[in-house]
């Protein structure tokens, strides 16, 4: 019994920066933009999380520096291409590229370091539990109040939205400013509370199957948590094979996420009416306003 | 916000000159910002970096060696972006084409022929397109987004060449390292000093690509695609037969580079080899030659000096190298910025 709530537990703390990280990605896709950088907003909210917890002793201190950092990288990409209209493909890998360099750059003192990790009761932590308040606080903004509406209005038809006095690139700014304060969130549970230790390129694709997820979620919360959870679990069965000894090589387990991922994308696109129905119109597309 | 965009009637052609130039102009001033907040001279900083590396004979051949598999890349993502196709797992089809035409060494030690070398070139390209098919039928048979899945095959693709690298394809007298025997004789690539017969193959691919895309009927039909999808249908152009021809072309390209890497530089396959921020540097390389397959090698190079410049810091400034990403970063950022320019104006106002 014992060891079967410690390999639950472990499936949570997989799971939980997945669930956080796509259901901000869920929301920027929702207004119609699609910020490929999460594994790079990801990163530096891990190493901006751990290097305040590191300076000021307090791992609270440590999530918001998370948040934080995650949403000034959201918000680089937010003038790249809300405001200078570059292509979003390209800044979200740009995105990414720079966060593992500049986070790289940044921890190279903090290898190594101790902090005090998030508290937790019996490996529950307080994230865990917003985590799950997320899912609802998603689901409650986008499809019961009036800010949702406008958000998915902007993602569905931009212009009617325009046209409509809502102001899309002020929606569109906010959305991601979102998408980042959660990646970065993300990227501080790893290093707050899970691991709890800084290392350099910890996110080892995470970032990717969050944006995968949205897509197999197809963009609804409630669908995400079961994706993230299913994830999770896979992942982490596939690390507790490898201590059954049963002569399966370590990289094949290694490799199973992403295996993974990728059989779900396919199994979820080629269902195309699931696909269309909830799939914001606009995604990926610029915005300019007509005069 | 008191900056506003107004479309220009026509794309600048000086500013389609210039962004690339305003671009790393804007990088180098980055540059000399980090260098100061190092307590470095910055003009010392940035002579270390972008100009020390290219003072003598000798590293410029490490140079043009560092650029070959980038301009090899590049240039096929140039083809592909252009056709609205998004591969963005050229790593993976690299490490691919390395471990393909690695076979030949490894099962057939003792072949020594002028014949190896264009096999084992030619294992590489099938092992790179192999690998870049599965995205584009995924993409064409299940709709399934390819800059996921060719991402997620990176991985996978890191994950075999490191199982077997470690495992069936290791050298039995290696001491245990992690890699395989030398490759010998005709199993490497002829070579100038340090540089290797794929850098002649890089320029030749550059240019004939730049031709097709400018100049032939396909190129046409790719960009007419990436351009304009339902014009480009209406024409009679197929969408899925060109997602399979760009995801074949770039794949086949990295494969060769990846051979070319292993044939020409490593000379063994040896792993850890390539990570996926790898491929990252080659969608720079792509968007810093303006996605025209000649302005990747000059890209190509450029990126190759962030990288050499990046070694310079480390032993001359003290400086890590992963400065090196960081510069990559930075500089697609203002590419991308500056790319506004050709199509845009703009203007500041004041708020009314």
């Amino acid at each position: 019994m014992e060891q079967f709530y410690a390999i639950a537990i472990t499936i949570v703390g997989a799971s939980t920066p997945l669930l956080i990280a796509a259901l901000g990605e869920l929301v920027v896709e929702r207004s119609g933009v699609l910020n490929l950088g999460v594994e790079g907003m990801m990163i530096i909210g891990a190493v901006t999380g751990f290097g305040a917890a590191y300076v000021t002793g307090n791992p609270y201190v440590g999530i918001l520096a998370a948040i934080f950092g995650g949403m000034l990288m959201s918000l680089l990409f937010g003038f790249l291409t809300l405001t200078l209209l570059a292509n979003q493909v390209a800044t979200g890998l740009a995105i990414t590229l720079l966060g593992i360099g500049l986070s790289a750059l940044i921890g190279e003192n903090l290898v190594g370091k101790q902090i005090t990790r998030v508290p937790n009761f019996q490996g529950v932590d307080i994230l865990i539990v917003f985590s799950f308040i997320l899912v609802g606080l998603v689901s409650w903004f986008l499809f019961r109040t009036r800010y949702g509406l406008m958000v998915r209005a902007v993602g569905d038809n931009h212009s009617s939205a325009h046209a409509m006095g809502f102001s899309v690139i002020g929606l569109r700014y906010a959305c991601v400013a979102f998408g980042g304060g959660c990646a970065g969130l993300a990227g501080g549970y790893l290093s707050l509370a899970q691991t709890p230790q800084w290392v350099e390129n910890m996110t080892a694709g995470r970032g990717w199957i969050a944006l995968a997820l949205v897509v197999f979620a197809t963009w609804l919360p409630q669908r995400l948590l079961f994706g993230a959870y299913l994830f999770g679990t896979i992942s982490i069965l596939a690390f507790t094979v490898q201590t059954f000894g049963w002569g399966i090589p370590s990289q094949l387990l290694s490799s199973t996420p992403y295996l993974v991922t990728v059989v779900a994308l396919v199994l979820i696109s080629r269902n195309k009416r699931l696909l269309t129905a909830n799939t914001p119109a606009c995604l990926g597309q610029a915005f300019v306003a007509d005069r | 916000m008191p900056l506003r965009l107004e479309k220009r009637a026509e794309p600048s052609n000086t500013m389609a000159l210039f962004s690339p130039v305003i671009a790393i102009a804007l990088t180098l001033l980055f540059g000399a910002m980090v260098f100061a907040s190092r307590g470095i001279d910055p003009l010392h900083g940035l002579y270390v970096y972008f100009l020390e590396p290219l003072s003598d004979e000798w590293n410029l051949e490490k140079l043009i060696v560092k650029a070959t598999p980038l301009v090899l890349m590049g240039a096929g993502l140039a083809v592909s972006y252009r056709a609205n196709v998004w591969n963005i797992g050229v790593a993976g089809q690299l490490q691919m084409g390395a471990l393909m035409a690695g076979l030949v060494p490894v099962y057939f030690t003792s072949w020594q022929d002028p014949v190896v070398m264009p096999v084992m070139l030619a294992l590489g390209i099938l092992g790179g397109m192999a690998w870049a098919a599965i995205p584009a039928f995924l993409r064409v048979r299940f709709n399934a987004n390819e800059i996921l899945t060719s991402l997620m095959l990176v991985y996978v693709a890191d994950f075999i060449f490191d199982w077997l690298v470690r495992g069936a394809l290791r050298d039995p007298q290696g001491h245990n390292f992690p890699k395989t025997v030398n490759f010998a004789g005709w199993q490497n690539l002829p070579s100038w000093g340090d540089i290797h017969l794929g850098a002649v193959l890089a320029v030749i691919a550059a240019a004939g690509l730049a031709f097709m895309l400018f100049r032939m009927l396909k190129g046409f039909e790719l960009r007419t695609l990436g351009a304009a999808p339902r014009a480009g249908r209406f024409a009679g152009f197929s969408a899925s037969q060109s997602i399979y021809f760009c995801f074949l072309l770039a794949g086949g390209l990295a494969g060769l580079a990846g051979a070319c890497d292993v044939m020409g530089v490593g000379h063994q396959l040896q792993t850890p080899y390539a990570t996926p921020v790898y491929g990252f540097v080659a969608i720079i390389v792509a968007f810093l030659g303006r996605l025209n397959p000649v302005g990747a090698i000059v890209a190509g190079l450029l990126l190759a000096l962030t990288f050499l410049g990046g070694e310079a810091a480390q032993t001359t400034l003290h400086i890590p190298d992963k400065i090196a990403k960081v510069f990559q970063g930075v500089l697609l950022f203002f590419v991308l910025a500056c790319d506004t320019l050709v199509l845009y104006r703009i203007k500041w106002e004041a708020r009314k």
